[in-house]
């Protein structure tokens, strides 16, 4: 069992848990993730390391409420404990020997791409953070992202921010500005990855992105994750989660992503009426 | 005077209309009296074959000879001398090419059904025993033994038994390896497969779940913990594909990943439970073996109306067990021999919507001495189907391999062993089971993990 030691809703859909898991807080380095299940009946859902605490031995996790199992992960509260949580999975991110790095985080992969700047930003690189969002009230981590990096740039969708655009275009703006990156890394959801995929190719800068599949053991057991880069399957579980922007297929990784849509829509509809929710109102 | 009838006595099971639309075990066991009447069958010969033929060596004749007698209870303190999942291997063992195809009776006639008596003993305790293993005397000798299927459970058994601290590490959030995500519930009930589990605890083994070794742990950190020495049955967990266009179309599986949901997740159960399995109205099982049986009859029981088996050889060749074709068979699934497949074919939005095959006959054999299958020119056809279960095999997961310097494996990743011992190229490591062979039997895998253990002590004491 595993103790939620710290609770703290970042926005209406986001939270971040820190996790006493002292094994794994040990080992894990950004790139990595975990696989939580909270009960008997649970699926086994795969979060990516946010953060880690040697010393405290805590991992620390931040995920959107999505679907059954981040909703009621997020009903539970500081000194419950989760039913499993292992890892750390996956390779961890290469970061060394890089100069200049833009990191990108949109959304929710604003959490995953944190760890990976404030490495970057430790390990001596130029780091300039773009962030999107697509309102004001979305926005997290920024004072944390502002301390891993030497520049940061939030922008919204709305523009609620005072800064509106879409990450890409930021990234086009100060490439243009002459900003010479020999790396970028793009976290988030697919298309934005792709979008930022597509600016960085005519360019030729080298970019990261993290996949995030359907996976069940985590350890390329069962081939959920596979996806096709550079005209091979990969296992995103062992293979990634990081990969070759340039070499992704991400229609295909779209199309799978929508695997169990009509499941995972039923599992939450019983969930939320289980809650006494007004989906048949 | 021994019972001289040329038959098994019938084991009775679920009807095959019945047994294809639930996840209930499909064959019931023995009663008292039938266990008696087939335990009357054996010879009780001089030469005993039947025990050479058994991996870990049960001592079958006295066993069955307690059966005959009415003492149950004993029959089992005798098979638990050697192995410690009798329930298990009772049902998962393919005694008719071992045990059983050494047993006199066989030679006019059926032979003993060690099998089913090894099970009936097995399940009578469950019902009806005292629970007496008790933690031996420790010797303060620490041992870690990493993955909890049929060879580490084994081997921390025996290690356990005779009185080493141990320590069973489980990548999974249960313990139990193939008997838990890969076996389904109707062929090995999983409280079972708990409750056997439990003997193994009751030992001192201690089980640590939701440890990924190689991960969260390397074989150095183990053995800088204070580990004398290492055993990794970590298992065939890694699936092959085909390689052929279309394989990363929505509905196309692995059979690991298609059993896992099914059996570790209950995906059978959803919405009950959280984890979803997609199976359409026809489903095609690619591959000849046990997995490929098991994938097809757990799809068919939720609710595919087709289930088609595609094997590029014939009948024959099937790696499966007789036994579990025919309830195959039985149940319904459709058998598409000497055909392989070509592609996977998809809708516009990257479903699975048919599978494109080739016709086969067999030719000259090849290096196995099977008749190798050759291509018939222009029999390519397209099957309707809209789920594709990929059974053609798994190999040993690389995750420990690639973080243990030191540890030589063969080219397909294989860890390589001594075959006696199972001592690997790095001292004070062991290796058996799927990890060393490639994906082999639940009973193979046991014989390694009592080798090793027994290599294990002579190394420490």
């Amino acid at each position: 069992m595993f103790k939620i030691v710290k609770k703290e809703v970042l926005n209406p859909t986001v939270v971040l848990m820190d996790i006493e898991a002292p094994h794994i807080a040990r080992k894990a380095e950004p790139g990595q993730f975990i696989i939580l299940r909270i009960s008997e009946t649970g699926e086994r859902i795969p979060l990516t390391v946010a953060d880690y605490d040697r010393d405290k031995g805590t991992v620390t996790i931040i995920y959107q409420l999505v679907g059954k199992t981040t909703n009621a992960l997020a009903e539970m509260n500081e000194g419950d404990y989760l039913l499993d949580f292992v890892g750390p999975l996956g390779t961890a991110s290469h970061l060394e020997g890089y100069k200049k790095v833009a990191v990108i985080g949109g959304g929710l992969g604003t959490a995953i791409a944190y760890p990976q700047a404030k490495k970057l930003h430790a390990l001596g690189a130029e780091v300039h953070v773009i962030n999107g969002f697509r309102n004001k009230d979305l926005i997290i981590l920024e004072k944390e992202m502002e301390k891993a990096s030497d520049k940061l740039i939030v922008a919204t969708d709305d523009g609620s921010n005072g800064n509106k655009g879409f990450v890409t275009n930021v990234l086009k703006q100060l490439i243009d500005e002459g900003n010479k990156y020999d790396l970028v890394i793009a976290i988030g959801p697919l298309v934005m990855m792709r979008a930022v995929s597509n600016l960085t190719k005519e360019y030729g800068i080298k970019t990261l992105v993290s996949m995030n599949p359907v996976m069940i053991d985590g350890t390329g057991m069962c081939g959920g994750c596979r996806l096709t880069v550079g005209g091979k399957t990969k296992f995103a579980c062992v293979d990634g989660p990081d990969f070759d922007a340039h070499e992704v297929d991400f229609d295909e990784a779209m199309r799978r992503q929508g695997m169990y849509k009509k499941q995972e829509k039923e599992s939450v509809d019983i969930h939320v009426c289980k809650l006494g929710g007004v989906t048949n109102a | 005077m021994p019972n001289m009838a040329l038959n098994k006595v019938k084991m009775p099971e679920q009807e095959p209309d019945i047994r294809n639309k639930n996840f209930k075990e499909v064959t019931l066991g023995y009663e008292d009296a039938m266990a008696i009447e087939e335990a009357q069958r054996c010879l009780n010969c001089k030469t005993k074959p039947c025990i050479a033929g058994c991996p870990v060596n049960v001592k079958i004749p006295e066993f069955i000879q307690l059966v005959a007698d009415g003492k149950f209870e004993e029959a089992y303190y005798k098979i638990k001398e050697t192995n410690s999942l009798p329930a298990v291997c009772g049902r998962v063992c393919p005694q008719e090419t071992q045990c059983e195809q050494l047993c006199v009776r066989g030679k006019k006639g059926e032979p003993v059904a060690i099998g089913r008596l090894e099970r009936f003993v097995a399940d009578w305790y469950m019902k009806n025993g005292k629970n007496t293993e008790t933690k031996p005397k420790s010797n303060g000798i620490k041992v870690a033994v990493v993955g909890s299927g049929p060879s580490g459970l084994t081997c921390a058994g025996d290690l356990a038994k005779l009185g080493y601290e141990v320590t069973l590490f489980e990548a999974f959030h249960v313990p139990g390896g193939v008997l838990m995500y890969g076996i389904p519930e109707f062929r090995l009930p999983k409280a079972l497969v708990q409750k056997e589990i439990q003997t193994v605890k009751a030992l001192g083994v201690d089980i640590q779940t939701n440890m990924v070794i190689g991960k969260v742990l390397t074989i150095e950190d183990l053995k800088n913990e204070g580990y004398k020495a290492v055993f990794i049955g970590s298992g065939a967990g890694l699936p092959s594909f085909m390689s052929i266009p279309g394989e990363n179309l929505n509905g196309v599986y692995s059979a690991n990943e298609f059993l896992t949901r099914i059996n570790l997740m209950s995906a059978y159960k959803f919405p009950d439970t959280d984890t979803p399995v997609f199976v359409g109205k026809s489903v095609a099982v690619v591959g000849g073996g046990n997995v490929a049986m098991d994938a097809a009859r757990s799809a068919k029981r939720l609710g595919a109306e087709n289930v088609y088996i595609i094997y590029r050889r014939s009948e024959t060749e099937l790696p499966a067990r007789i036994e579990e074709v025919h309830h195959a068979k039985e149940e319904g699934i459709i058998l598409k021999l000497l055909t392989n497949p070509k592609q996977i074919l998809g809708t516009e939005a990257g479903w699975v919507k048919g599978i494109e095959c080739v016709s086969m006959e067999l030719g000259e054999p090849d290096k196995s001495g099977r008749r190798r299958p050759v291509e018939k020119k222009g029999s390519e056809h397209i099957i309707d189907i809209e789920t594709v279960i990929m059974s053609i095999g798994q190999s040993p997961n690389p995750l420990i391999a690639a973080t243990t310097p030191g540890l030589d494996v063969q080219s397909w990743g294989g860890i390589i062993v001594e075959e006696e011992t199972g001592a690997t190229s790095k001292s004070g490591v062991y290796a058996g089971g799927d990890a060393v062979t490639g994906a082999a039997t639940v009973i193979l895998a046991m014989g390694a993990g009592k080798k090793a253990a027994e290599a294990i002590d002579k190394l420490l004491s």
